[in-house]
């Protein structure tokens, strides 16, 4: 039984609970609703709650268990051929996942009995041209271990599945019947719903750390993963960046930091003055009619997808810089892709999340220091310079430290606009590579996710995550600190 | 006045006149400075401005053209035995191509433009494979045989690119695409009207085409991935977000658990979106072994990215609804639980939609993390049919088939690129304006 048609089936086991749970109820007092304790449609619910909910969560959780149990029974199978063949035993599992698959495929297209998949063997078959025939393609010829594997792998799967659906089934029923023998006048239904409710709202709100918890774990694991086949001490230290699938790879960050800082840079070196001047100009000079129309056309540009940015560094920054810088005239830039480039449109992207910050905490200022300035004497301009900026300094560092945190975790626009090339140079217009766009160049393609070239990127994404965590909470606590001198 | 004198008294010495009439050197400094402050803000506004403008003329300038397509209109007629005929030979194609040549010339001397000649060798280089399209519309219409059939077939990429200027003749020529003569045929069949220049549906509607035909390239498959993705974070980040928004707004207590929540959200909104697509591959992929470039992965990851955006915005509209509403619901004698659903989320609902659409736009634009989780590099040459297939079956979507046709070598894909950018702001602009028009239609001020 497919998964979608067991949810539809205890959806309706849900909906037939409400109407029997909610009938039932008014039945108990002969229809007269004010004998209740709760409102009738809360008898249904309840029914159709206790139908529904714990079925669907352990389907959830089996869903997300069987594979793992399926896998490490599978794979204890494994040990001792992987030992013989010299092959990691991930291979073997990738292997194996692919030809249950495709046994999987030849059975339903009716190219192969369920009997003769189950018991098959390489002696008296060529299983990979019968899989041929069925329209699967396998990359190597099916070894014994793995074909017994395979068929391992399908039983046990297929197993799983019927236990799944009868025990989803199962509960769904109990929980429907628990629900209706419920369903008497003086059973407190809206309170049970209620908390019922209440249950399911904090199980949303435990998402977001769930969330990290995954963010975490995913990056922790691959990372101690890299760390066993490839030294920290190269990692962290190494200046060299070549990584090479055939093995004996450099894989120094040092390259990659330094482009990142330097791309962000210019970033900052572009959207800081324009932002800090957009937001100061904002706030202290322009018309109410002015404002109106400068502050969304600016922030239209943090509308704009990162990878409009990317495009338009590649294709009209570059080349429009290389007319300038190439080597028709000063000769210090080779190709279109490099820093510069990626860092002026970055600059564009940041305007205006620096201005829109710088704003807030510009206007946050209380009202009283800049009458107090101007009672001085002092002109607009020595008000802003002497007491604006200086009270609002700690949240335009906060501000700037965001953006800072923003650039370098930025992906698109380095990935298309700042080359590929790894280095540790001065020249802002020569190609260099950034943490993020690494990530991606690692992470894409058919490596096997065992090889150091590919765990690397999780190194790589730990660092990141690290680096735009630390700036976001030194940011965060600036910020706070600021504001809880005036409020 | 007095404030004046009392304040220039230190300053004895520099002072050259006492008059306020006349400004002195001091103040004429300071005046200056104020000015030329006044100006460095304007400049930076300018600045910002220049640059949304820039983007906007490159955007249109190189977009534009990749919506319409150079095609020759033909009228056609095949018989039965001619179609016998060409099916007979080796080369069944090249008979096609024959035939067309025939009818095209036919057409040019009808146009009165009979100095135009055209061959079977110009025609497949100016227009590619035009008899394998034919022969595939006769084989999968029999019945059309021996009428007249007006076929519209497009001609290649550079023919296009050369008369949009894009590619001047001189460029073209030296290639090893075209010849010389090619492109005064190509001349010629724009004079008589036969070439022209059309919108093309094909390039909105259709499928990506692969690397070697960028003319024949479209996003239609792709805003399908899309909007499947969209359609799982909605389902999923809506509810759950609106969930938890409710849960620490309305019900949390205050304790350490909260404020748990509270700070993983916050940090969560700022964590770089490549670190979401890490997520994505590590655990929907390689732990939960869900189908790569599959848009219920893309869904899945960009929920969990949006999922702050709409808590924050949901919490901020819940928050605005006044606490009398909440009181008098449990005046008259409302539980807690149905004062918020009864009363109060009715109320922050446009609100909530709002930030729902703004948060969804940002999903719909994101790109990074689809990079991990594979949908780059996928040709999406299928359009999915059905829920099921549209979910499971691996796609693109529309920012990371933009990001494909960029990443590809041919020149001539670009210009698709800018086109598909073109049609996802459009896409973008438009939900903008519905969530600023849900907001200034339905936002309360109490």
């Amino acid at each position: 039984m497919t998964t979608s048609l067991l949810v539809l089936i205890v959806l309706a086991l849900g909906v037939g609970g409400y109407i029997v749970g909610r009938a039932r109820a008014l039945r108990g007092v002969g229809g007269d609703q004010r004998k209740l304790h709760s409102l009738p449609s809360y008898y249904g619910t309840n029914v159709a709650m206790k139908a529904i909910v714990p079925a669907l969560l352990v389907m959830l959780v089996w869903l997300l268990a069987q594979p793992l149990v399926v896998e490490s029974s599978v794979r204890g199978d494994l040990q001792e051929e992987s030992v013989r063949q010299d092959r990691s035993v991930s291979l073997m599992m990738s292997d194996v996942r692919r030809l249950a698959n495709g046994l999987d495929v030849a059975v339903e297209s009716g190219m192969m009995t369920r009997e003769r998949a189950a018991n098959m063997r390489t002696e008296f078959t060529d299983v990979r041209e019968r899989l041929g025939e069925a329209g699967v393609a396998l990359g190597s010829a099916v070894t014994s271990p793995v074909l017994r594997a395979a068929q391992k792998y399908r039983a046990l799967s297929e197993t799983g599945d019927l236990l799944r659906t009868g025990i989803v089934l199962a509960l769904a029923v109990a929980g429907l019947g628990w629900g209706i023998r419920n369903s008497t006048p003086e059973y407190r239904a809206r309170n049970v719903v209620e908390t019922g409710v209440r249950i399911l709202l904090i199980l949303a709100s435990c998402i977001a750390i769930l969330t990290t918890v995954g963010i975490v774990l995913s990056l922790v694991f691959n990372t101690i993963e890299f760390f066993r086949i490839y030294p920290a001490s190269d990692f962290f230290f190494s200046t060299t960046w070549s990584p090479s699938f055939g093995g004996g790879s450099e894989l120094g960050i040092l390259p990659l930091l330094w482009g990142t800082l330097y791309i962000s840079l210019i970033a900052l070196i572009v959207a800081v003055p324009v932002g800090l001047f957009t937001a100061i100009y904002l706030s202290e000079y322009a018309s109410k009619r002015v404002r109106s129309v400068a502050k969304p056309a600016i922030e239209i540009l943090a509308g704009i997808p990162t990878i409009v940015y990317g495009l338009f560094a590649l294709l009209t920054i570059g080349p429009l810089l290389l007319s300038v810088f190439g080597d028709s005239t000063v000769g210090w830039m080779d190709a279109g892709t490099a820093v510069m480039t990626a860092g002026i449109a970055m600059g564009i992207m940041l305007i205006p999340f620096v201005s829109s910050l710088s704003d807030d905490i510009i206007n946050a200022v209380p009202q009283a220091m800049r009458d107090g300035s101007y009672g001085l004497g002092a002109t607009q301009s020595e008000t802003i310079k002497q007491v604006i900026l200086p009270a609002a300094l700690p949240g335009i560092v906060g501000a700037v430290l965001l953006a800072a945190s923003r650039a370098i975790g930025e992906t698109m626009i380095v990935v298309l606009g700042a080359g590929a090339a790894a280095r540790l140079s001065l020249n802002p217009f020569e190609a260099m590579t950034t943490v993020t766009a690494k990530i991606v160049s690692q992470l894409t393609g058919d490596s096997d996710f065992g090889s150091p070239e590919a765990l690397v990127a999780f190194a790589l994404g730990m660092t990141l995550f690290v680096v735009t965590l630390g700036l976001n909470v030194l940011a965060l606590y600036i910020v706070r600190k600021y504001r809880e001198q005036y409020e | 006045m007095t404030d004046a004198t009392a304040n220039a008294a230190p300053a004895a010495g520099r002072r050259t006149s006492k008059s306020i009439i006349e400004t002195d050197a001091n103040t004429r400094k300071r005046n200056a400075a104020e000015a030329r402050f006044r100006y460095y803000g304007m400049a930076a506004i300018g600045v910002g401005l220049f640059f949304l403008c820039a983007l906007t003329f490159s955007i249109l300038r190189s977009g534009l053209p990749a919506f319409t397509e150079t095609a020759v209109t033909v009228d056609f007629t095949l018989s039965q035995e001619q179609f016998d005929e060409a099916e007979g030979q080796v080369l069944k194609t090249a008979a096609y191509e024959g035939f067309f040549v025939r009818e095209l010339q036919a057409e040019l001397n009808e146009e009165g433009a009979s100095d135009v000649e055209v061959s079977e060798a110009a025609v497949g280089r100016i227009m590619g494979k035009v008899g394998s399209q034919i022969r595939e519309f006769y084989r999968a219409n029999p019945d059309r045989l021996g009428e007249e059939v007006s076929f519209t077939l497009p001609a290649s990429s550079r023919v296009d690119r050369y008369l949009n200027g894009n590619l001047s003749r001189e460029q073209l020529t030296n290639s090893r695409f075209l010849e010389p003569d090619d492109l005064d045929i190509v001349d010629g069949l724009v004079e008589s009207g036969v070439m022209v220049n059309a919108f093309d549906w094909g390039f909105i509607t259709g499928t990506d085409s692969g690397v070697d035909n960028p003319g024949g390239a479209g996003l239609g498959a792709s805003i399908m991935g899309s909007f499947f993705m969209m359609l799982v974070v909605l389902v999923l980040a809506l509810p759950i977000g609106v969930a938890a928004s409710i849960y620490l707004e309305e019900f949390a207590p205050q304790n350490k658990f909260t404020d748990l929540i509270e700070i993983n959200i916050s940090n969560l909104a700022a964590v770089p979106s490549i670190v979401f697509g890490i997520l994505g591959l590590a655990v929907f992929i390689q732990f939960a072994h869900l189908p790569q470039s599959a848009p219920l992965v893309g869904g899945l990851v960009l929920t969990l990215m949006t999922l702050p955006t709409i808590i924050i915005s949901t919490r901020a509209s819940l928050k605005s609804v006044p606490p009398s509403i909440r009181a008098a619901a449990l005046g008259v004698g409302a539980s807690k639980m149905q004062s918020v659903f009864h009363h109060v989320l009715p109320l922050a609902m446009p609100g909530i939609l709002t930030g729902t659409i703004i948060g969804l736009a940002q999903a719909l634009g994101e790109t990074a993390p689809l990079l991990l989780i594979g949908m780059v590099g996928y040709v999406a040459r299928q359009h999915p049919d059905g829920l099921a297939s549209g979910l499971l079956d691996p796609n693109s979507a529309m920012p990371a088939q933009i990001y494909t046709w960029a990443a590809r070598s041919d020149p001539a894909f670009y210009e698709k690129a800018w086109g598909g950018i073109i049609i996802l702001l459009v896409f973008l602009l438009f939900m903008n304006a519905i969530a600023i028009i849900l907001r200034r239609r339905f936002e309360r001020r109490w």
